[in-house]
């Protein structure tokens, strides 16, 4: 039973973390566009860094 | 694991949620320009739309939503819509300026975002809870299930405190006004829940409600996030349409033109309206002759003759000659905005309708109380044992939650409108498929909703060849709607036009020009030495021949016959009520088989008929596009008009025809009919499941494993049941 003190806080961690990306998702409006997100992956565009 | 928390596909369109980049909107108001590309569908589309847009000097970014199917675009002020638009045509996009002002109301949703937010917290917390609570169910004892009673209730409080705040908040808001709305026993069984669980927990009892606590939470907010989806996706198409039109004018100053935004135009302006422009204010004109299509404003199909001096109201719209005119009435003032506050006023009858959940809260609010608080009292006199009486009393309240009901309007009303959407047909008010679902009498308006607006040649078999040769060429040196028409219907019969020399326009007259040494002239009766006739008349004097007649009626709008005729066999009675003339009405009435029809009708008469027949205990659906049927689709029970009407119309409507069929207005009764079908289905699915586990928890035999599966079996069969509507 011990181990649940490592499993326990470990789990919460980690969903935590990914309640924290989904937070930063929405906020940074990441869901704006999925239809386009899905077809720009298509893009032969691409940049090396970010634009001036 | 929050990943399966994105925005539900069942939403008419998953990616509207946040707004674009505010920081830069801040930074440069007025620098932002919006487009709608309504045909652009893949990659090449963004990438042709975006890398063009960026190589126009001036402009520092363009960024594509295929979602919205729209384009944003930061440049320089100077840089107008009108300069990028025919760049996108010439590589084979239609594209449209929107009016930025008009679509930012909807740009940022933040009470969607703010739900959405809720909503991943509580599906965190729940999922975390209910492992735990597994667990505890298939075994867990003594410090090992305390320990997981103390987790659970670590993560359950500060997960409430803020998931749950919305029904906190709205739960309070009744009380305070003395009322019982849903949201009261909502909240007060997951305050219940946390209070006895945490007393148990306290005791090192057995039975802990955490796990009920929250996904109560969740089920309830992911109908409420539903709900707000649904309106939120219809508003912003619906801003979208109004956006469309965007209102500016041309005035004219000492120094010339300039373009200025209708809301800065004074009284007294002298403002230029080109042929095919709509009066933006009400004025006088003051220079030019030419005709006006008032159709919008009063139901005439036969335009109006305009010359200096002439008065005339905003929305209409100027059909052959430059006209000046001088504003009389700006803004709030001009004789629209009057139209539309008539409106406000006969809406405010139709605020009466309860929507079926509301009866349904109704019903249930009072009733779970008192069942609570009963079974609370009988097991306290009966045994004497407070906690185990309040524990009972909870259990009661938390089983019987109304997540399942929560569900059950606005899963459905998802699935429906969704699948109206993609039919073309945009429903904007929460309670309009109810209401639709109803509907046993329908009555339609005459002119651009049954009508396309656009005029038929009808005699063209009665002409000789010859005058048709001289008409034909006559016709085609107008843009004038009636000589397009003739041109068009000509040309389909192989006809050749004439030839002949000096043509002129003559504005607001018609079209002379010389043939063989005579004069020809092809427009108005009392222009060509013509009488008047009741039909829409163009008329053809060669030399000093008898002039005669081309008669015009308007091309009937696709799928009007079908919509009539489906609707007659579904059971429901039509109507036609119009502002035209008599013989125009008639004529329309009996090639569509409708044999009640009303004509000459004022904007009153249309609605007062329309209360009449309310009155006489009918549903009326009012199928309407212009101002003067504003009222009457706003007194109707439920009303439907077609996007190209006015603003005004748009708005006093529940529901947008998105498309120029009017064919979906069938199907749509019968999609409202199916829907609220399933919604009464899931109300009672809903009392089925509290049926089988009320009882239990009366009896004191719940436990938080029989309250956990009726909770998710009975939201899960709903939401299914809801998705057979698509």
């Amino acid at each position: 039973m011990e181990v649940l003190a490592i499993l326990i806080p470990i789990s919460l961690l980690l969903g935590g973390a990914g309640l924290l990306a989904f937070f930063y998702t929405v906020r940074t409006n990441q869901y704006d566009d999925p239809e386009g997100d899905s077809r720009r992956i298509l893009s032969g565009e691409w940049d090396d860094r970010p634009k001036p | 694991m929050t990943a399966e928390l994105r925005p539900p596909s069942a939403a008419a369109c998953p990616g509207c949620l946040a707004a674009p980049a505010e920081a830069v909107q801040a930074d440069l108001p007025e620098a932002r320009i919006a487009l709608s590309l309504p045909t652009i569908h893949c990659q090449t589309c963004i990438t042709d739309v975006e890398r063009t847009l960026n190589a126009h000097p001036g402009v520092q970014n363009a960024r594509v939503n295929l979602t919205l199917k729209r384009a944003t675009v930061q440049a320089d002020p100077e840089i107008r819509a009108a300069d990028l638009i025919p760049l996108l045509e010439r590589i084979g996009y239609e594209a449209h300026e929107l009016d930025p002002g008009t679509l930012s109301a909807t740009e940022n949703d933040k009470l969607g975002r703010d739900l959405l937010m809720r909503l991943a917290v509580a599906g965190f917390a729940s999922m975390n809870v209910m492992l735990l609570s597994i667990s505890v169910w298939s075994g867990a004892d003594g410090v090992t299930r305390d320990l997981f009673h103390w987790i659970s209730a670590a993560i359950t409080y500060p997960a409430i405190a803020f998931s749950a705040q919305p029904f906190f908040r709205n739960a309070w808001a009744a009380l305070t006004s003395r009322h019982l709305n849903m949201d009261v026993p909502i909240a007060l069984a997951i305050l219940l829940a946390l209070a006895t669980s945490t007393w148990e927990t306290w005791l090192s009892g057995e039975h802990a409600y955490f796990d009920a606590a929250l996904t109560l939470t969740f089920f309830l907010l992911a109908g409420r996030y539903l709900d707000h989806r649904t309106r939120a996706v219809a508003r912003s198409a619906a801003e979208e349409l109004a956006a469309l039109e965007v209102p500016r004018a041309i005035r004219l100053t000492d120094d010339g033109e300039e373009e200025v935004r209708v809301a800065e135009l004074a009284v007294g302006d002298r403002i230029l309206v080109r042929p095919g422009g709509r009066m933006p204010v009400d004025g006088e004109i003051v220079e030019g002759t030419s005709e006006l299509d008032r159709s919008l404003l009063t139901g005439e199909t036969l335009p109006v003759y305009a010359e200096p001096g002439r008065a005339v109201s905003a929305g209409e719209v100027n059909l052959t000659g430059p006209l000046v005119i001088r504003a009389t009435a700006v803004g709030e003032d001009t004789s629209l905005h009057r139209m539309a506050d008539l409106v406000a006023v006969a809406e405010s009858g139709r605020s009466r309708y309860t929507s079926l959940a509301d009866q349904a809260a109704k019903l249930y609010a009072p009733g779970v109380h008192i069942l609570s608080a009963l079974s609370f009292l009988g097991w306290y006199l009966w045994s004497g044992d407070f906690r185990m009486s309040v524990n009972i009393a909870a259990a009661v309240l938390i089983i019987t939650c109304p997540c399942a009901l929560g569900l059950a309007v606005p899963a459905v009303t998802t699935a429906a409108s969704g699948r109206l959407f993609r039919k073309g047909l945009l429903v904007k008010n929460a309670t309009a498929l109810e209401r639709l679902a109803q509907v046993d009498t329908v009555v339609f308006d005459k002119t651009g909703t049954l009508t396309g607006g656009t005029p038929e040649l009808t005699n063209l078999g009665d002409h000789a060849r010859a005058d048709l040769e001289i008409a034909l060429a006559l016709a085609e040196s107008s843009s004038h709607p009636l000589s397009r028409a003739l041109a068009r219907a000509a040309r389909a019969a192989g006809i050749k036009p004439a030839n002949i020399s000096d043509v002129t326009e003559v504005p607001g007259f018609g079209t002379e020009g010389r043939w063989r040494g005579q004069r020809v002239r092809l427009g108005r009766a009392a222009w060509v030495g013509a009488p008047q006739s009741a039909q829409t008349t163009a008329w053809l004097a060669v030399g000093d021949r008898a002039p005669i007649p081309f008669a015009f009626a308007d091309a009937l709008r696709p799928g009007a016959e079908e919509a009539v005729r489906a609707l007659r066999e579904a059971g429901k009675q039509v109507l036609l009520i119009s502002g035209d003339t008599a013989g125009a009405v008639e004529a329309l009435a009996r090639r569509l088989g409708i044999d009640r029809w009303i004509a000459e009708a004022l904007p009153e008469d249309k609605a007062a008929r329309i209360r009449k027949l309310s009155d006489e205990g009918r549903r009326v659906l009012m199928v309407g596009d212009g101002l003067n049927d504003t009222a009457a689709l706003a007194a109707a029970h439920v009303s439907i008009s077609p996007a190209s009407a006015l603003d005004a119309a748009r708005v006093a409507s529940d529901i947008v025809l998105l498309g120029q069929d009017l064919s979906p207005i069938a199907d749509a009764c019968r999609t409202a009919e199916r829907a609220t079908r399933r919604i009464r289905e899931n109300f009672q699915i809903a009392t089925i499941y509290n049926v089988i586990a009320v009882p239990l928890a009366v009896a004191g035999l719940a436990t938080p494993l029989i309250a956990a599966l009726a909770m998710s079996a009975s939201s899960i069969t709903v939401s299914l049941n809801a998705l057979r509507v698509r």
